[in-house]
């Protein structure tokens, strides 16, 4: 037996993503208090019914006639108003990089192959428990386009909510990425609680017997809603 | 399940990520700028640029549109991803151009049953390079009276009360741009943004 390593020591925390400087408004944002303006538009939202995805939209392994390259996963979780409430029949989008690490966007330029039978788009409604579920890929890590840093395998999601306001677009990582320290887009929430909020959970048990690998991942909406307010928050 | 703060109140919101560079082949959808019902003879073209501090056009932003219909619902309807053309769903998604210019097909909306707000539609701005969306408004020029009692247009001083306001151009036709960032040299003020509280 040899001595165990000295834990290594901690990454330097990588410099916040800051956006593009000449993109966000100068001015603070202007609070809107939706208790002054009960009937504010922004309150309600757009509805989605079950014509609004398709059969396959949720398996993004079963898109293209032949099978896609990579680790098969399932992701699923359910989406809450902040009092705890399931945000039912709402529409949750997904996009991803393939196993390779490669999107199919035309403007992608990271060198790794892509995929003809797999595109890394998926979408679903949430069930009347407020629960989404995708079959995909473990999509793979890819260099930042100016290549200062690796970003860790993530999936980008969009969310409605009841109201316009619960509007949420974020990205899922995995648990346990040795390249989580060092990503600039996740060290953009300052917040270690918060950071941890958007690492899903590894879920053994639900990956057998032999089945896709299962993370689970839940997700709270910010913002108010009608509903929201008539319950006197 | 998500955890809740120390004192049993509200379940910590998940937080926002950038949109990122790559959602284009994702999140537009055919016909997603087309709110009104296809040939409908009241439907207006409400268009424009999106702009950086640069007074740049911003070629990957995704704009969304929520809004009351003609008779003030705010009911929506499904149908507001896989459109069929014929139902007024309220909502609408599209993408700047390689110019950066947005248009949308619309019914102007009502303010139904709010006697002293003015008649306006939500936006939603998502772009690479924000850390989080923004949410502004635009309001038509027709509804001078209404802006002037309006919960939001009222307490703000005139000039940041105008870059939420659209321009007529042409009949049928509305102009509002989007300003993301105040530019350094005074050309352009900056549109507001809101936060909902
Ligand atoms: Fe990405």
């Amino acid at each position: 037996m040899t001595a165990p390593a000295s834990p290594a020591p901690p990454p330097p925390a990588p410099a916040p993503y800051r956006g593009a400087v000449e993109r966000h408004p100068r001015r603070p944002l202007l609070p809107f208090d939706t208790g002054t303006d009960p009937d504010a538009v922004e309150l309600t939202g757009p509805v989605f019914g079950p014509a609004d995805v398709g059969e396959w939209d949720a398996d993004l392994t079963r898109q293209h006639p032949g099978e896609p390259l990579g680790e098969r996963i399932t992701v699923t979780g359910r989406i809450l108003d902040r009092a705890g409430r399931p945000v039912r029949g709402q529409l949750v989008e997904i996009w991803q990089a393939n196993a390779a690490g490669r999107y199919t966007h035309r403007q992608d330029r990271h060198p790794a192959p892509l995929d003809p039978n797999f595109t890394g788009v998926g979408r679903c409604r949430t069930d009347d428990r407020g629960r989404y579920a995708f079959t995909t890929v473990k999509p793979g890590a890819y260099p930042l386009p100016d290549e200062s840093s690796w970003r860790p395998a993530h999936i980008h999601f969009s969310f409605f909510g009841t109201a316009f306001t619960q509007r949420l677009v974020t990205q899922m990582y995995f648990p346990g990425d040795p390249l989580l320290p060092y990503d600039q887009i996740l060290a953009a929430v300052r917040d270690p609680a918060d950071r941890h909020r958007l690492i899903a959970a590894f879920d053994h048990a639900l990956s057998l017997p032999a089945g896709p690998l299962a993370y689970r991942w839940d997700v709270v909406l910010d913002g108010p809603s009608a509903t929201w307010t008539e319950e006197g928050r | 399940m998500p955890d809740t703060d120390d004192r049993g109140g509200p379940l910590a919101a998940t937080p926002a990520q950038t949109i990122g560079p790559f959602f284009g082949h994702a999140l537009p959808v055919p016909d997603g700028g087309r709110i009104a019902p296809e040939g409908h003879p009241d439907a207006v073209t409400v268009h424009g640029l999106v702009r950086d501090g640069a007074g740049a056009p911003v070629p990957d932003a995704l704009l969304e549109f929520w809004q009351a219909g003609p008779d003030g619902g705010l009911a929506g309807a499904p149908g507001s991803l896989r459109r069929d053309g014929a139902v007024f769903t309220g909502f609408g998604r599209v993408p700047t151009d390689a110019g950066g210019h947005y248009a949308v097909r619309t019914l102007r909306p009502a303010a139904a049953g709010r006697s002293n707000a003015a008649p306006h539609l939500a936006v939603c701005v998502h772009a690479r390079g924000l850390l989080h969306h923004l949410f502004t408004r635009v309001y038509f020029p027709e509804h001078t009276a209404a802006h002037a009692t309006d919960p939001l247009l009222a307490q703000l001083p005139e000039e940041r009360a105008r870059t939420l306001l659209a321009h007529p151009d042409g009949p049928g036709r509305y102009r509002f741009d989007v300003q993301l960032q105040q530019s350094a040299d005074g050309a352009f003020e900056e549109t507001v943004f809101l936060a909902f509280r």
